[in-house]
């Protein structure tokens, strides 16, 4: 795709930098997210694009979580192709997603390999059951602080309980719980906005 | 073409579960189980766990589980396949979206949706660790290590990797049934 000198300046007025960044520090950047990105990666993303290299604003950043966060998909997958694509159209975008994956895809893939191997060592199951035992913690933890966030109607609290009945205790399939909820969440959000 | 064929099935689910992942990776969690561990009879559930829990101490975007999951049913092709149905639309959905960002960012909708559809995100997530727990939570000490995490999580900010770690050497020490 060839890249529309004008309109690129509309969007990136704030981005003095933007020319100067190649397709390679571009990747390399990405590939460095990934492979520090213990537990999370946004918090890396945001120190090494606005922090460090500031190819990004806060501003822009915050906006790009946002809008990576109302697309389906993992949000800092759905981020890295936005910011790709901003700088090299559909290469960067590529650029950017194989930079961020392909180093954590191996490492993890190995971790399964000899998870396959030794896994049935007793000390090996005993740790991922404590490992396990956390990570759960992690997910509720996540959860409330997403909590936190949101303003306390009794509204959505209805709704939150009701996807986590649906989702958790009745095992239904996600499609079922979003084609029931999300016109519910939506049509309240919208009234309450009016 | 063999429509039994895993890859397929795999290929199949991720991409729909791509266009449903509302809240990212976390919250497909409890639709992914269901699908691997209740409808196919891939993995147990405790294998499942595992592999969350591999996802979770590896580096990278939490989204890797689904790679796992790939590698676990049908190998190295399970695992590319899986990886890149689960991201594929969903990047080529973000793709679009950032060309026309300035004209979405303020369209009046957007808050809404996002706004609406925030606590049946928290639900879903919340029940992912529910799942979680549920897989290896079998004593009063296991709910323990959980419930301090949460806990931990909340007051401190603290790399996950020690908590991780912490949660390995308790286990090693033969505190959590397995």
């Amino acid at each position: 795709m060839p890249r529309n000198k004008g309109s690129k300046q509309n969007i990136e007025n704030a981005l003095a930098t933007s020319d100067a960044i190649t397709r390679r520090a571009l990747f390399g950047a990405f590939l460095a997210i990934g492979l520090s990105g213990f537990g999370g990666v946004l918090p890396w993303a945001h120190r090494a694009l606005v922090e460090q290299k500031k190819w990004l604003s806060e501003n822009e950043f915050a906006e790009l979580l946002s809008l990576g966060q109302t697309v389906p998909g993992p949000n800092i997958v759905n981020m890295s192709i936005m910011i790709g694509a901003r700088f090299h159209g559909v290469a960067g975008a590529l650029l950017a997603f194989l930079g961020l994956m392909s180093a954590p895809f191996a490492i993890v893939l190995a971790l399964g390999v000899l998870y396959e191997r030794y896994g049935d060592i007793m000390l090996v199951r005993r740790a991922i059951g404590g490992v396990v035992a956390v990570a759960a913690g992690l997910v509720i933890a996540m959860a409330v602080k997403m909590a936190a966030a949101q303003p306390r109607k009794p509204g959505p609290l209805v709704i939150c309980i009701a996807a986590f009945t649906m989702v958790g205790i009745l095992r239904l399939p996600l499609i079922v719980t979003l084609a029931v909820l999300a016109p519910i969440g939506i049509a309240f959000a919208w009234k309450s906005k009016i | 073409m063999n429509f039994t064929n895993p890859l397929y099935q795999l290929a199949w689910h991720f991409t729909l579960l791509s266009l449903v992942a509302i809240g990212g990776a976390n919250a497909v969690l409890p639709e992914m189980h269901r699908q691997v561990v209740d409808v196919s009879g891939w993995m147990s559930g405790a294998e499942f766990a595992a592999l969350f829990a591999i996802a979770q101490a590896a580096p990278g975007p939490n989204v890797l589980i689904v790679s796992l999951v790939g590698w676990k049913v049908a190998g190295l092709p399970g695992a590319l396949v899986s990886t890149l149905a689960m991201c594929g639309p969903s990047s080529v959905l973000a793709f679009g979206i950032g060309r026309l960002a300035h004209r979405f960012q303020h369209a009046p909708i957007r808050p809404i949706i996002q706004s609406g559809l925030a606590p049946i995100t928290i639900g879903i997530v919340l029940a992912s660790g529910y799942l979680l727990a549920e897989a290896a939570d079998q004593n009063w000490a296991a709910y323990g290590i959980t419930a301090f995490t949460v806990l931990i999580v909340l007051k401190k900010r603290l790399n996950p990797l020690w908590l991780l770690a912490g949660g390995a050497l308790l286990g090693m020490a033969g505190i959590v049934p397995v």
